[in-house]
């Protein structure tokens, strides 16, 4: 029992993954500084902006159900963690003995997704409205394609759906992205974590310009800063994943940490290159997108795993 | 100065609200946020909801009918909040002073922490004046 709460509350999960989240979120900050001839922020700002959002003050909503609306970042919090847990700990070679995680991971991905939504409604505002509505199309939009590409991975790796099992299975023949299914199926995953973090091309639930940061727009104070740190362990574990379903995962083992690491980073760059080099699509664009070229390419994956390419 | 203060200093969020600007000051705010002066090196973004503020940017004189919006947005931003008047309008009034349908300078209506004066002041003279009122507290 003290073993699986340090695991969710130090080691892989809370502590460790918001720490390293906080950092890619520097990293994503400063990048697109760069990219825009720009100096950028310093090395601790996400700290400075989330200890500042715990001591300001947190404001409830009038109408609409305030209990429902604090709990809600707190619940992203929980699953961002919970997830963080199920995907480092294979990713780290530690034996979790969990046949089948890998599907229980789809699910949890999605709780961060949702609470927002249900905070978002819960706090009676017509824009955060709007803005969940957009969140749950993008949703519908982006799971299909994303299981899709989570098939042809469990095919390719003889039937496992343990990720355990993959990230060995990978090591032993040499990591999916060498194929072209792989390369397909990584485009693919790219653009759906993509939609998954909230960035540029699909930040539609929260466009500032138009629906005034949208889904967040309530929340205040503390409760906001709880929604940032699960962006942040997001921003961390969703590259992780793709890592371990692409890269052939991490490996602590001396002089590979420094490849382990550059395998993260590189995944975080491309989603920063992306979000930089687009401009914001519509909902109904986002969506033809996502049904119909995106499943389409998936399908593609799938069926060239199928005849082992 | 408490770790408190200093990591507020330290990451300002910006809101933008216009009580009747001629637009002038608010493309003089967005210039701030271009690669030549860029605000983010001080860890200041500008955000879309008054809920996540710790600056609320006042430009344009305070007419009769925006008062009352300048005042409901004041209250719906979370404490501690700095108010910072951008140009000659919000501070005295400027050249519409004598207008039928002023409503006073803005610290008539709510509390102002820095004043930056000009018509409209350079994104030069909007930089100082922060770190003027970072460096005071």
């Amino acid at each position: 029992m003290g073993k699986e709460i340090f695991y969710f509350l130090i080691f892989p999960g809370l502590l460790f993954s918001g720490v390293v989240g906080g950092f890619l979120s520097w990293f994503d900050r400063k990048i697109t500084a760069k990219v825009q001839f720009r100096q950028g922020p310093p090395l601790l700002q996400t700290l400075y902006d989330f200890v500042k959002l715990l001591n300001k003050e947190t404001i409830l909503p009038e109408k609409g159900s305030r209990f429902t609306f604090m709990v809600a970042p707190i619940f992203a919090v929980f699953g961002a963690a919970i997830s963080a847990v199920l995907i480092l700990l294979p990713l780290l070679n530690i034996e979790t003995g969990f046949a089948g995680d890998l599907i229980v991971i789809v699910y949890l991905l999605n709780i961060p997704s949702l609470t927002y939504i249900i905070g978002a409604v819960a706090s009676a505002n017509p824009l955060a409205s709007v803005g969940a509505s957009r969140e749950m199309k993008l949703i519908l939009s982006y799971e299909v394609p994303f299981l899709l590409v989570l098939t042809s991975i469990i095919i390719k790796a003889n039937m496992t759906i343990k990720l355990d099992e993959i990230i060995s299975y990978q090591v032993q023949n040499g990591a999916f992205i060498g194929s072209l299914s792989g390369i397909i199926g990584f485009i693919v995953a790219l653009l759906c974590i993509q939609a998954k973090l909230g960035l540029v091309p699909f930040d539609i639930a929260e466009g500032e310009g138009e629906i005034c940061d949208g889904i967040t727009i309530e929340f205040s104070g503390s409760t906001y800063a709880m929604v940032n740190l699960a962006k942040y362990i997001m921003l961390f574990i969703l590259p992780a994943l793709v890592v371990g379903l692409f890269f052939g995962g991490l490996n602590f083992a001396n002089i590979n940490i420094l490849w382990s690491i550059l395998k993260v980073v590189l995944v975080v760059l491309l989603l920063t290159l992306i979000r930089n080099t687009n401009p914001r699509v519509r909902i109904d664009q986002a969506m033809k997108f996502f049904w119909i070229w995106m499943n389409l390419f998936a399908i593609v994956s799938v069926v060239l795993a199928i005849f082992g390419l | 100065m408490g770790l408190k203060d200093k990591f507020f200093k330290k990451s300002l969020w910006l809101f933008h609200l216009s009580a009747g600007s001629c637009n002038n000051c608010d493309i003089e705010i967005l210039d701030c946020l271009t690669p030549k002066f860029d605000v983010e090196r001080f860890g200041m973004k500008l955000v879309g909801s008054v809920r996540h503020a710790d600056v609320l940017l006042v430009t344009g004189i305070v007419t009769k009918k925006t008062k009352k919006r300048v005042l409901e947005i004041y209250e719906q931003a979370p404490k501690p909040i700095v108010v910072v008047a951008v140009g000659a309008c919000p501070c005295t009034g400027g050249i519409f002073a004598s207008s039928y349908n002023f409503a006073g300078p803005l610290d008539k209506v709510i509390p102002v922490d820095v004043y930056i004066p000009g018509c409209p002041p350079k994104p030069e003279a909007m930089l100082a004046g922060i770190v003027k009122f970072l460096n005071k507290k």
